[in-house]
């Protein structure tokens, strides 16, 4: 079965809950409904053969209505057939998603992850504890309002972090077939010109 | 008829006798045979595995001895990334490691967090423990592990072993 007739079918059978379905050089895209992922995630495992959960992901648009958005994606071992399935979460603070670890056991570490890094809960999961940072760490590392030199915290005989000195970072990369010197990393901030005359101006 | 002379030059003693001073004889023996605990953590713990294999032989300096063991260590070798989740259990080693000891941070990360400015790393071991020596490459090679090592040594010579950490015994005497 082609990715093509996968979409073909899970628009018939779920022709309400798929919002958008969309193609980029070969690879499928759905955008779902969050209530009826886990319906469709069950089909697409049982009836389309999609036995193999390669990865999950969320998206934090920061300043937009709904904020938070998963992404799975999803191939058949036995077509060679990527599928992607996007839904937004709703809730700016507190975002909650449907497990889909009793479908996929391997989806316990990555929603775990996805907790830990993006602070999304996820209804269901069997054991829903940090993955990555410690318990008891207050923050969201991978939020985008969460600051890339880190925030101060500390848990007693556990953890503690401390900020990070930027010394005027951070540091960019130009992609530019230019020296070394233009190449190389530079305290840039956003906003500033991607031109290299400046840098070689200097130099 | 000949007697043997109560006072002549004995070849079996004479060659075995060395006059030195303690502190002498006791940093010649702690710094020739310093056993490391080695702290790998990252990508730096392939070179130290590397400066103990046989082309670069870190026991040529009597260092060879990896412990597992923090009791039985001398000197903490900090290879890699020290992230803020590892920061206090490296700290926990390194109080059940006997005095003496040193601190070698190896590499950039150990050193200043390397290129980890992020909230994840500790921005080197040196807000945690007393640091030694520090060596400057990402990853160093062993030759500069062995650099550091021997400024270690340097230094443990100069030390006053005797009365800066057994007071108690030099009062008595």
């Amino acid at each position: 079965m082609t990715a093509q007739d996968s979409v073909t079918r899970l628009q018939e059978r779920f022709a309400n809950a798929i919002l958008k379905a969309g193609e980029f050089r070969g690879e499928n895209t759905l955008s779902i409904k969050i209530e009826a992922l886990h319906d469709i995630a069950a089909f697409c495992r049982d009836e389309l053969g999609f036995d193999y959960l390669l990865d999950i992901s969320s998206l934090d648009h920061f300043g937009e209505d709904p904020r938070f958005e998963m992404v799975y994606e999803l191939y058949s071992m036995a077509d060679g057939v990527h599928l992607r399935l996007k839904a937004v979460v709703p809730g700016e603070d507190n975002p909650v998603a449907p497990t889909i670890s009793d479908l996929w056991p391997t989806a316990d570490w990555h929603e775990r992850e996805v907790y830990d890094m993006m602070g999304i809960h996820f209804d269901g999961h069997p054991d829903l504890r940090r993955i990555l940072m410690w318990e008891g760490y207050p923050f969201f590392p991978l939020r985008k309002d969460f600051p890339l030199e880190g925030k101060v915290s500390d848990v007693p005989e556990v953890a503690f972090t401390e900020v990070a000195p930027l010394a005027g970072g951070p540091f960019v990369t130009i992609p530019t077939d230019g020296i070394t010197e233009v190449r190389e990393p530079r305290a840039r901030r956003a906003g500033d010109p991607l031109s290299t005359d400046k840098f070689l101006a200097e130099s | 008829m000949s007697q043997p002379s109560p006072v002549a030059y004995d070849s079996k003693i004479e060659g075995n006798v060395i006059f030195t001073r303690v502190d002498a004889a006791i940093n010649w023996m702690r710094s020739n045979s310093l056993w490391p605990m080695p702290m790998g953590l990252a990508c730096c713990a392939i070179e130290l595995m590397a400066a103990s294999s046989s082309r670069y032989d870190i026991s040529r300096f009597g260092a060879e001895v990896m412990r597992f063991s923090p009791r039985q260590s001398d000197v903490m070798i900090v290879a890699g990334t020290v992230t803020y989740k590892m920061a206090l259990a490296v700290k926990r080693i390194w109080d059940q490691m006997p005095e003496p000891k040193w601190c070698i941070a190896m590499g950039a990360c150990a050193s200043s967090g390397g290129m980890y400015r992020s909230y994840a790393v500790l921005q080197g071991i040196d807000h945690l423990l007393p640091v030694d020596v520090y060596i400057s490459g990402c990853p160093p090679r062993p030759e500069a592990l062995l650099d550091g090592l021997m400024k270690l040594q340097k230094k443990i010579m100069g030390e006053h072993a005797l009365e800066d950490q057994k007071r108690s015994l030099v009062d008595t005497l």
